[in-house]
């Protein structure tokens, strides 16, 4: 099932004018804060009514401003999942993962409620209230209670935002169970590069209330005149195996015949895994370079150069582990006489590729 | 109970049925006037304000008397009711009115207070797991302000406990039918030698109003700490 969005919504401060349509998987809003994409989940689920536009969950309807439909927000089957997970502090965790099964309708396909809380592992904090988890499992159970609504579409507000980074590391492979393993189409929203990089099926990049990009993730991370969040979010995303573990601490990837090293992953060998290479990581060189630190060394063809008004170039280069993307300056890139088609060299250093941006069991493309 | 005279005891006893029926029969509207006040934004907003508020601010002698030309026989309201055989006037019922009316807007302060401590979040997050609006209200928003409801419950009943000047007014001061505990402690102090027994009723009062607020600390406490999750 597909959710198609159109939206056109006036804000005091912007224009919301929006249209796509997200395949089932992961569907990533993506963008600085105020380019409108909680005004957007918020139009989704019923909670903001926009001036015009139509929401539709395959071929159900839930709005449509001009056939006049309006589904208030407790008909639309939803599983919405907050920033502040927004438990309800008065009932169990229990009572709180229980709260969606009341009210979904009869004949309603139901998750497995034991399922949900293995694969969430939650089980020992059934009998305890809100108040006493910590940011994390908070936002576990908050998880939970929106698959046992029994929802036809999920929406994730910036889930992770407000944790820190173990806490994000400890929840973002939870999403990516969800996005694996549940049918129904999922709208995500952040300004995370590494959560777009690790979740994103696709991804609709987001600037002042329009859609400036769609499409996925490694094609809209790697537009620098999108960069939604800034250009420190540039970067290629490349699929590899996992090839070996190393006793001096280092895990051996292969991509496309080239090989990468970085720092230990839990993965276990033949296992596929998406890695985020920022491209301000990266460097390059005109011939192979000698006596460097770094390990990972691939060679490649320059596929273009984008530059804009700073002092700043990206540069993409077709290696045989898939396109990766080089952040130089433009008098580096003059100094070593880049041009399209060139041959060169990618240089990354092992430990620039940070666990957050390295995400496992990737099932799509 | 020998301590106390047999009408200083069908005083107190008047009251305390006055106070329980007054606060038991207006919380119910105290509860959805507070939700109304904190939650909707209706034209006529600023006058429900006002005038759930006019008791606290008129003289209550002046309620008493806007209560007699409306409730009393011969009032508007007063002479329909008494076809259905509902008098007030001059009735137990009557003090009961007047008392719930004056206590009326320390209920409806006290839960509205309540009610703006809940995160409307929390009501959305309801509505998004597809509970319809009074579900929400049932499943989220009441328990949470649970002890709003009983902090403002309790303080009703005391300020009924307390009501004198619009109950006199409104019902008289007959012994036995309309003579509460305040209306009580004012005939002895007009009669002479009247003194003993109006210091037992006050003696009697500030028992009644301490254990109403003891008890309204330990419930709240008790009703918080369920909310907080502790």
């Amino acid at each position: 099932m597909s959710l198609s969005v159109k939206l056109s919504h006036r804000l005091p401060d912007m224009e919301l004018d929006v249209a796509f349509d997200a395949p089932p998987g992961v569907t990533v809003l993506f963008g600085r804060s105020g380019s409108g994409k909680t005004t957007i989940v918020n139009a989704v689920a019923g909670l903001l009514r926009p001036d015009a536009g139509r929401v539709a969950v395959g071929d159900w309807v839930l709005f449509d401003t001009e056939r006049g439909r309006w589904l208030p927000p407790h008909r639309r089957r939803l599983g919405y999942i907050f920033q502040e997970g927004r438990l309800f502090p008065h009932l169990t965790v229990r009572q709180n993962l229980a709260y969606g099964g009341w009210f979904a309708p009869r004949g309603a396909h139901r998750e497995n409620r034991d399922k949900v809380v293995e694969m969430l592992g939650i089980g020992h904090l059934l009998d305890r209230r809100p108040a006493l988890l910590s940011g994390g499992e908070k936002q576990r159970v908050a998880i939970g209670r929106a698959l046992l609504a029994s929802p036809q579409l999920i929406l994730a507000d910036e889930p992770l935002a407000a944790l820190d980074d173990a806490r994000k590391a400890e929840i973002l492979p939870y999403f990516e169970r969800l996005r694996d393993e549940v049918s129904v189409p999922i709208l995500y929203v952040t300004h995370s590069a590494a959560e777009v990089a690790r979740l994103a099926t696709s991804v609709v990049a987001l600037q002042d209330g329009k859609a400036v990009r769609h499409g996925p993730a490694a094609e809209v991370l790697s537009d620098p005149a999108v960069a939604p969040a800034g250009v420190r979010a540039v970067g290629a995303v490349l699929q590899a195996r996992v090839h070996a573990h190393h006793a001096d601490g280092l895990t051996e990837l292969e991509a496309g015949g080239d090989h990468l090293f970085l720092p230990r992953i839990p993965h276990r060998p033949g296992e596929t895994v998406r890695i985020r290479i920022a491209a301000q990581e990266v460097i390059l060189a005109n011939r192979k370079p000698d006596g460097l630190s770094a390990l990972n060394v691939l060679q490649g063809t320059v596929l273009g150069i984008r530059s804009g008004e700073g002092p700043g170039a990206i540069v993409s280069v077709q290696t045989r582990a898939g396109m990766i993307l080089a952040r130089i300056t433009r008098r580096s890139s003059e100094a070593l006489g880049l041009r399209q088609g060139m041959k060169c060299h990618a240089v990354i250093k092992t430990v620039a590729i940070a666990p957050e941006d390295i995400g496992g069991r990737v099932i799509d493309t | 109970m020998g301590w106390l005279g047999p009408e200083e005891w069908s005083a107190l006893m008047l009251s305390l049925r006055v106070s329980f029926w007054a606060t038991v029969v207006s919380l119910p509207f105290g509860v959805f006037v507070a939700y109304a006040l904190a939650r909707w934004r209706f034209p006529g907003r600023p006058i429900l304000n006002g005038l759930v508020h006019l008791p606290l601010i008129l003289p209550p002698v002046v309620t008493g008397y806007l209560l007699l030309m409306t409730f009393g026989t011969q009032g508007p309201v007063g002479s329909l009711l008494a076809q259905v055989g509902i008098v007030f006037a001059f009735r137990w019922t009557g003090a009961a009115l007047a008392a719930g009316i004056m206590a009326f807007p320390l209920m409806v302060r006290a839960i509205r207070l309540s009610i703006e401590a809940v995160d409307p979040k929390l009501e959305q997050a309801g509505a998004t797991l597809g509970a319809p609006r009074p579900l929400v209200f049932l499943t989220v928003t009441l328990p949470m302000i649970l002890p709003g409801i009983i902090a403002g419950g309790i303080l009703g009943f005391a300020k009924a406990m307390g009501e004198f000047g619009a109950t006199i007014t409104f019902v008289s001061n007959i012994p036995g039918q309309t003579q509460t505990l305040p209306s009580a402690v004012y005939a002895f102090l007009q009669v002479p030698g009247g003194e003993p027994a109006a210091l037992r009723l006050v003696i009697v009062s500030i028992v009644v109003a301490m254990g109403a607020l003891l008890l309204s600390e330990v419930v709240g406490r008790r009703a918080a700490a369920r909310v907080a999750g502790t």
